[in-house]
């Protein structure tokens, strides 16, 4: 039963830290908290609901796609909504940010109505049984992609030329431009990839939970910003980390404190850990500049 | 093959620059000595784009540079190692050494830079793989400099490149730079140590609160009984 809990909480915890990784990202280069992050990750479920539902595209494909569109969205956000605020107060963007949030959803409602859409599963449900417990197609699914998503962003950010020039940026701007690293394509190359892993997140809870709503970015953007905060904004690791942790503590709690409190169990966390570890549990202590 | 013309440039609404002008030749070292805050880093961070001129214009190889973007600067074959030498902390060294080649695509020919430049600072070399934040001031202050080579730059800025070193150090930072220059790159080279600065420099410029109050050969200045008093302390 205990397995089984960890195992409900490693799947929804993997759709967190996807979440949550982009949220991190931004802020690691802009200091910006991109607040319309959840809306993005609502996108991503609709347009793979559309495409799949609609259009009959193969699921795969539509995932890609989705994630496509969504790093469009994330790209077009920025451009519209940010950047002209680059210079101004942090203040400013963040209000900006929240608007963008607010645009976003109601455009949704608006556009799709607020009744529940179902979400089609991809393939017929099959159940796998092991010793300590049961599995699902979708759930397997999830797991795996979230895992591969993660594995090829650290790849990213490691190894490739783009990859350092984004940890360069996040480090010193100035700098990085004196090498000749133009500044708004990385940014713009930031939102595009937290967008993309947004996108698939919204698409992989459509599956696994079979309902999208032009609100149902609001909730999990906030427990994807509260994972990116436990696990030390602007750290990527820290994101994974943290969203893992959330998914585990909130089915733990909801299995063995009441399914009531299930998100009362995220912001719990979140204090906790601000208390005892203010930067975040991989994050490093700010230190002021002497 | 620098010209900087009339130029002004100003934080906010304070001017902190008053119509400076001063020009590199190739295979030169000139030197611009001054007292702290008389704008001899923002004359530098002006050159390199990190601040646009309010006045007056900036020209490389005759080439109007005054407002572009610094990556496009960089691109035209202008390095600057900023003041305190601002290596990326979490970087590794090596790591370091390839965002300074970032505009290069011709990767046999980086591999062989970054052979020349381990070759230049065997202390680095040691230290491939560590993040630059653990290295020593005098380390980060030779990687600052082999990142900026990294470039094959036609023109380097150098701001500072004594502060906060042991004078063992600043002696060997002030030898590789001499180095570099005789294998024909022309530097500007920014300085609060006056005395190595005129020592090394072919030619120098003085700055007194935003503007260039003398220019002449480094060995003149040196003799020069104001720059004496006021910059050697004699």
């Amino acid at each position: 039963m205990f397995v089984q809990q960890l195992m409900n909480g490693l799947i929804l915890g993997s759709t967190y830290a996807l979440i949550a990784l982009g949220y991190t990202m931004v802020y690691g280069i802009i200091e910006l908290i991109n607040f319309a992050h959840g809306e993005i990750y609502m996108f991503g479920a609709f347009v793979g609901l559309i495409l799949v539902t609609v259009l009959k595209v193969p699921f795969f494909l539509a995932f890609l796609l989705a994630m496509a569109a969504s790093a469009l969205l994330g790209i077009t956000i920025e451009y519209l909504a940010y950047r002209p605020l680059r210079r101004s107060s942090r203040l400013a963007a963040l209000i900006s940010a929240i608007g963008a949030s607010i645009f976003l959803s109601n455009l949704a409602l608006l556009i799709m109505g607020s009744t529940p859409y179902n979400f089609p599963t991809p393939f017929e449900a099959k159940v796998y049984e092991t010793p300590f417990f049961i599995i699902s197609r979708v759930e397997i699914l999830v797991l795996l992609s979230s895992l591969l998503l993660m594995i090829a962003l650290t790849l990213i950010v490691q190894k490739t030329k783009i990859g350092k020039a984004m940890r360069a940026v996040a480090q010193d701007k100035d700098t990085a431009s004196l090498m000749g690293i133009n500044i708004n394509k990385i940014v713009t190359i930031t939102f595009a990839i937290g967008s993309a892993l947004g996108g698939a997140a919204g698409v992989m809870v459509g599956i696994y939970f079979r309902t999208v709503t032009p609100t149902m970015g609001l909730m999990p953007g906030l427990k994807g910003f509260v994972a990116a905060v436990v696990g030390g904004i602007g750290n990527i690791p820290g994101a994974m980390l943290g969203g893992i942790l959330l998914g585990i503590a909130e089915v733990l709690g909801a299995a063995y404190i009441s399914s009531q409190y299930r998100d009362a169990v995220a912001f719990a966390l979140l204090i906790l850990v601000l208390l005892l570890k203010p930067s975040g549990l991989l994050g490093k202590p700010v230190q002021e500049k002497v | 093959m620098l010209r900087v013309e009339n130029v002004s440039t100003g934080y906010d609404n304070i001017r902190v620059l008053h119509q400076i002008s001063l020009t590199v030749g190739e295979g030169e070292i000139v030197t611009l000595i001054g007292s702290n805050g008389v704008g001899k880093t923002t004359t530098l961070k002006t050159i390199s784009g990190l601040l646009k001129p309010t006045e007056g214009k900036i020209y490389f190889n005759n080439r109007d540079i005054s407002q572009l973007p610094p990556h496009e600067i960089v691109e035209l074959g202008i390095s600057h190692v900023p003041e305190g030498r601002n290596v990326f902390p979490r970087l590794t060294v090596k790591e370091n050494l390839e965002m300074g080649a970032y505009t290069r695509k011709d990767k046999v020919e980086i591999k062989k830079d970054y052979a020349r430049i381990m070759e230049l600072f065997p202390q680095l070399a040691q230290r491939q793989k560590q993040v630059a934040g653990t290295l020593s001031g005098g380390e980060q202050q030779m990687l600052a400099i082999g990142r900026a080579l990294m470039s094959r730059p036609r023109l380097l800025l150098l701001d500072e490149p004594s502060m906060g070193l042991a004078p063992l150090v600043v002696t060997s930072i002030f030898e590789i730079i001499k180095d570099i220059n005789r294998q024909g790159t022309p530097i500007l080279l920014v300085e609060q140590n006056a005395q190595i600065a005129l020592r090394t420099a072919h030619r120098g410029y003085v700055m007194e609160t935003g503007r260039i109050v003398m220019s002449d050969s480094a060995r003149a200045l040196l003799q020069n009984d104001r720059v004496r008093k006021t910059y050697l302390g004699e």
